[in-house]
């Protein structure tokens, strides 16, 4: 993931994992490695998933639906991050309005 | 499809004079009329849950309840000097229901004018229409369960539960694990399936098709061989959550295809849907069958396509989907998945059947 594509809006890497981490902490009461396996166990509540969803879509204004709904996108907090700005550089023009 | 009658499913009951003949305060021994009592156990018998509200001192009336041995009828009682409005308001926020899906029985006509004024949509009695409550339309459920005759016990055991959960300081799991929940996956008999019936037609937002199964359709399905009708209970140290879940799935040889699967949102926040989809992305790898599940978008189980992304599943082709038969509408997409082996869950204990084993009998060639 290039940096680059987001250049022209104030959000990066850097804010996007910090408001991930953020999420994680107060919803799972503990503090996770970047790159650390949140599914590790396998099994999630679908309403978990769903409220780091609606978090991630309702904090960076991307829609996430379909094919990038897949568990692998939301791995880690690097995985989510990485999906957050790639759809942030294919939408950003719309949702900047 | 209007609905010319909806269902109450909480009756929110006065005191003084309505329940009970007298006024507490004036007369520390009112008394209980049988028939009166008599309204209020075959309520709860029908899975109509009942609450108070009550200008009157709490703890002599709740004393009085006890004492009278029908305390444990109510639950989130209400008994204080506010607004009735505000009490009936509170007991509904509460229990997640809707306005329409709330009673309110009074003597006094102010009372239930007040209500009446801040929640139009609640529907209001007066005491002479006590003992004809089980006669009235919407106090007549059409199937009553075993689930239906436990679901007070059910909402009361919740409320134990929640208050746990807010005392509870660790990670969600280390707290799911703490809850001894045991999951039991089980082929439907007739006691089951309106137990089904049930639960898909209270269950929108975890219901994957949004296709209402009836009780003669399930049926039909549950002679059929090359369908399974699967019922999911969950319990946990607190007591039952009843039925939570129902699984139709039509099985081939080569893929196993779910029809419908819905899930009580009352268990989501505990995994039940995501444990039901590994299980059986874990016995369709061992039979070797793909699988493929049916899903219409409806504005309210956005959950429920969470739930099959999450556990894998693609809009990727597969022949297997071209050879199943058409889907009843045109909206359903089919997402499709190829399974592999997948642990058992670490929050829940499973009990269910071999389903590999016993579809694997039946298919030709060699078995091992």
């Amino acid at each position: 993931m290039t940096i680059e594509q987001t250049a022209a809006s104030a959000v990066t890497a850097e804010t996007v994992a910090s408001t991930v981490l953020g999420f994680l902490v107060e919803r799972t009461r503990t503090t996770p490695e970047v790159d650390q396996d949140l599914f590790a166990s396998g099994v999630v509540s679908s309403m978990f998933a769903m409220e780091l969803i609606v978090h991630l879509e309702k904090s960076f204004g991307v829609s996430i639906v379909g094919g990038d709904l897949k568990l692998d996108n939301f791995r880690s907090v690097r995985s989510m991050t990485a999906l957050v700005l790639r759809l942030r550089g294919d939408s950003a023009p719309a949702a900047d309005g | 499809m209007p609905d010319p009658t909806p269902m109450v499913k909480c009756l929110v009951w006065d005191l003084d004079n309505t329940l009970w003949q007298g006024t507490l305060l004036e007369d520390a021994t009112v008394e209980l009329a049988d028939a009166v009592r008599e309204v209020v156990s075959t309520l709860d018998s029908r899975g109509i849950l009942q609450s108070i509200s009550s200008k009157n001192d709490h703890d002599l009336a709740m004393a009085r309840l006890e004492q009278l041995g029908i305390a444990e009828y109510f639950v989130l009682p209400r008994i204080s000097w506010g607004p009735k409005s505000e009490a009936v308001r509170a007991i509904a926020d509460q229990l997640r229901f809707a306005h329409t899906a709330m009673a309110f029985i009074d003597d006094q006509p102010a009372e239930r004018a007040e209500v009446s004024f801040h929640l139009p949509e609640v529907r209001c009695y007066s005491a002479e229409q006590v003992l004809s409550l089980v006669d009235l339309p919407e106090f007549s459920p059409a199937t009553v369960t075993v689930d239906s005759r436990r679901r007070r016990q059910m909402y009361q055991a919740s409320f134990q539960r929640e208050a746990e959960q807010a005392r509870f300081t660790g990670p969600d799991e280390e707290f799911l694990r703490s809850l001894n929940l045991e999951m039991r996956i089980g082929r439907a008999g007739d006691e089951e399936l309106s137990r089904v019936e049930e639960l898909t037609l209270r269950t929108s937002q975890m219901n994957a098709t949004g296709v209402h199964y009836s009780d003669a359709a399930l049926r039909g399905l549950l002679a059929d061989p090359g369908h399974e009708v699967l019922v999911t209970t969950l319990s946990d140290r607190f007591g039952p959550h009843g039925a939570v879940g129902v699984l139709l799935l039509a099985v081939q040889p080569e893929v196993w295809h779910l029809k419908l699967l819905a899930t009580s949102c009352r268990v989501v926040s505990f995994g039940a849907g995501a444990v039901l989809l590994n299980w059986l992305t874990d016995q369709a790898s061992r039979a070797g069958a793909h699988l493929v599940a049916d899903f219409r978008r409806t504005d309210r189980n956005r959950m429920m396509e969470v739930a099959y992304r999450f556990a894998g599943y693609t809009d990727q082709s597969c022949p297997c989907v071209a050879a199943l038969p058409p889907a009843e509408a045109e909206d359903v997409q089919r997402l499709h998945l190829v399974p592999t082996a997948r642990p058992a869950p670490t929050t829940m204990r499973l009990v269910a059947p071999d389903l590999a084993a016993d579809h694997a009998l039946a298919r030709p060639g060699p078995v091992r």
